[in-house]
C-alpha cells in the first residue's frame, strides 16, 4: 500500500515538473502585478494589451500560418512518398531512403545552418516562404516514418486484389490504401504540426531579419525585459492548439465508433 | 505515359525532389564550405584549405566541446533517471490510464519550447518562485544560484527533452512480458535484481534511442544556454550560431557542423549495432 502511494507521488512529481512552467505562465497572465512573484489580483489587462500589440499578434498569426501550411504540404508529400517508396523500385532508392533519416537524427542547428547556406546560395530572400520550406524539410521524414509503420503485407494483398478486379492505381490508392494508412497519416500530421509549433532553432536561422515570428519575437522580448503580454499570448496559443487537437481526436474517435457499428 | 507510370511519378517525384534539394544539396554545400577560406568581412574565398578542421581542435574550442558534451550527458543521465521509475511505476496501471499518461507527457510540446524555457526564468531566478518559497519556508537564508550557470542549462535541457526519453523507455518497459517478471519473483529475485537482470536488458535499445534523442539536441539547443546559462555560457550550438550570424565565419561554422554530423552518425551506428531500428527514432 505504502509502495503504491510512493509510486503515484513519483508519477505526480514528473507531471508537476513537465507542467510547472506552463501553469506558471498561464496563472501569471491573469496577475495584476507586473513582477512575476506575488499574485496580486485577477486581471485581463494583459490580454487587452496583447490585442493592442499588433506585432505580437502578427507573430502569432505567422506562427499558425507556418504550422498549418507546412503540416498540410509535408503530410501530402510524406503520405504519397511513403506509399511510393514501399511500392516501387527505382535507381538510388536506397540513397533516398537513407537521406530521409538525416533530418531526424542530425542536430537541428546543422539542418538550420545548411538550409540557410543553400537559401543564400540560391539568392532566396529569407522570410515566411523560407521558414515554411524549412519546416517542411524537417517534417516530411517524420510523416514518412509514421505512415510506413502502417504499410504492411496485408495491405499489399488488398491492393493486389483491387488491381485484379480492375481498379486503377488511383482508385486503389483512395479506396484501399488511404483508409488503411489513415492512422499513420494522422499521427504524422499531428507530429508535423507539433514540431512546427515547438521549433525555435530552424526558424531562427531561416527567418531573416525582417520577418516576424513568435520565437524570434519572444527571443528579443526575453533579452530586453519580460512583459506579461507574453504570458497572455502563451495561454492563447496553448488554448488554440488544445482545441485543434481535441477536435481531431474527437472526429477520429467518432469515425472509429461509426466504423464499429 | 501509362497510367501505372503516372501514379508512380506522382508519388515519388515530390519526395525525391525534396530529399535532393532540401537534404542532400544543403549538406553537400556545407561540406564544400568547410574546405573554403573566409575573409575578414564574412565573405567566402573559394580556395581549398583544411585549416577549419585544424582550428576546431584548438584548445578554446575543445574546451567548449567538452563542456557541451558534459552538459548533454548530465541531461541525458537525468532523463534516464526520471524515465525508468516513471515507466516502471506506470506499468502497473491499466492500458487506458497508461495511454492517457503518455499523451499527457506530450502536451507541453504544444507550446513553443522557447516559451517554456522562459517559464523557467520565473521559477529559477534569484527572486523567482523556487527561491522565494525556500526562503519563506526557512530552508535557506540566501537565494540559490539556480540559473545563469551550467545547472540552469542542465535543468532546461532535461525539462525540454524529457519526453523524448520517456516515450521510447516507457514503450520498451510496457512491452516486457509480465510472466518473465513473475517467474523471476517466484524464484526469489528482489526488485533490484529484476531491474538489473530483466528490465535493463529488455529495454536497452529503447534507452539508447532516448539517449540519442536527448543527447544530440542537447549539444545544439543554443537558446536554452542563452536564456538559462547567461551570456557567458557556451555550448556547441552557440558556437555554430556565432560563426554563422555574429562572427560570420561560415567555413568554420560548417566544419564544426560536419564534425557534429560525423559524431551523430557514429552514435547512430552504435544504436543500430545494439539492435535499434532507425524508424523507431522518428516514431514518437
Amino acid at each position: 500500500m505504502k509502495n503504491k502511494v510512493f509510486k503515484n507521488i513519483f508519477i505526480a512529481f514528473v507531471f508537476l515538473f513537465l507542467y510547472l512552467p506552463i501553469i506558471i505562465l498561464v496563472l501569471y497572465s491573469f496577475n495584476s502585478s507586473k513582477m512575476n512573484i506575488i499574485f496580486e489580483h485577477f486581471t485581463l489587462d494583459w490580454y487587452k494589451n496583447l490585442f493592442d500589440n499588433r506585432e505580437l499578434l502578427m507573430a502569432f498569426f505567422n506562427t499558425m500560418l507556418i504550422a498549418i501550411t507546412s503540416t498540410v504540404i509535408s503530410t501530402v508529400v510524406g503520405v504519397i512518398g511513403a506509399v511510393g517508396l514501399k511500392k516501387y523500385n527505382f535507381p538510388f532508392k536506397n540513397l533516398i531512403n537513407n537521406l530521409l533519416y538525416i533530418p531526424i537524427v542530425i542536430p537541428e542547428i546543422v539542418l538550420g545552418i545548411s538550409l540557410l547556406s543553400i537559401y543564400t546560395l540560391m539568392k532566396l530572400e529569407l522570410g515566411l516562404f523560407t521558414i515554411i520550406l524549412s519546416h517542411i524539410a524537417f517534417s516530411i521524414p517524420f510523416v514518412v516514418v509514421s505512415v510506413r509503420s502502417t504499410l504492411n503485407d496485408r495491405l499489399k494483398t488488398y491492393e493486389e486484389a483491387a488491381h485484379d478486379l480492375g481498379a486503377s492505381n488511383f482508385k486503389t490508392f483512395f479506396k484501399i490504401t488511404l483508409p488503411q494508412i489513415k492512422p499513420g497519416a494522422v499521427s504524422g500530421a499531428i507530429l508535423a504540426f507539433t514540431l512546427s509549433l515547438d521549433d525555435v532553432v530552424i526558424s531562427y536561422f531561416t527567418a531573416g531579419p525582417g520577418s516576424n515570428t513568435l520565437p524570434l519575437k519572444i527571443y528579443s522580448i526575453i533579452k530586453t525585459g519580460i512583459t506579461p503580454d507574453v504570458n497572455a499570448l502563451t495561454t492563447l496559443m496553448l488554448l488554440v492548439t488544445i482545441i485543434v487537437l481535441t477536435t481531431t481526436a474527437f472526429i477520429q474517435g467518432r469515425k472509429i465508433m461509426e466504423a464499429a457499428k | 505515359m501509362k497510367k501505372n507510370n503516372l501514379f508512380k511519378f506522382i508519388c515519388l517525384t515530390p519526395v525525391i525532389v525534396y530529399a535532393i534539394l532540401l537534404i542532400l544539396l544543403p549538406l553537400v554545400y556545407i561540406l564544400f564550405l568547410s574546405f573554403c577560406e573566409s575573409d575578414s568581412y564574412g565573405g567566402i574565398i573559394y580556395h581549398f584549405t583544411l585549416s577549419n578542421y585544424f582550428t576546431i581542435f584548438d584548445i578554446t574550442y575543445v574546451k567548449i566541446f567538452l563542456k557541451s558534451s558534459l552538459i548533454a550527458l548530465s541531461s541525458t543521465f537525468l532523463c534516464i533517471l526520471i524515465s525508468y521509475p516513471f515507466s516502471i511505476f506506470l506499468r502497473d496501471k491499466s492500458e487506458k490510464t497508461r495511454n492517457l499518461m503518455i499523451k499527457l507527457v506530450m502536451v507541453p510540446f504544444l507550446t513553443n519550447s522557447l516559451i517554456r524555457t522562459y517559464g523557467w526564468i520565473v521559477l529559477l531566478r534569484k527572486t523567482g518562485i523556487i527561491n522565494s518559497a525556500l526562503i519563506n519556508l526557512n530552508i535557506i537564508d540566501h537565494p540559490l544560484n539556480l540559473m545563469y550557470n551550467n545547472l540552469g542549462i542542465v535543468i532546461g535541457m532535461t525539462y525540454t527533452l524529457l519526453p523524448f526519453m520517456i516515450l521510447p523507455v516507457s514503450s520498451a518497459v510496457f512491452k516486457i512480458d509480465q510472466s518473465l517478471i513473475e517467474a523471476a519473483r517466484d524464484l526469489g529475485a528482489g526488485p533490484i535484481s529484476i531491474f538489473r537482470k530483466i528490465i535493463v536488458p529488455e529495454t536497452i535499445s529503447g534507452v539508447f534511442n532516448g539517449s540519442l534523442m536527448v543527447f544530440i539536441p542537447a549539444i545544439g539547443y543554443f537558446f536554452i544556454a542563452d536564456i538559462l546559462g547567461g551570456g557567458k555560457a557556451m555550448i556547441i550550438g552557440n558556437l555554430i550560431k556565432n560563426q554563422f550570424l555574429t562572427a560570420r565565419n561560415w567555413p568554420l561554422g560548417s566544419a564544426i557542423s560536419i564534425f557534429l554530423i560525423i559524431v551523430t552518425f557514429g552514435l547512430v551506428q552504435i544504436y543500430k549495432k545494439l539492435g535499434g531500428k532507425l524508424d523507431d527514432l522518428g516514431g514518437m
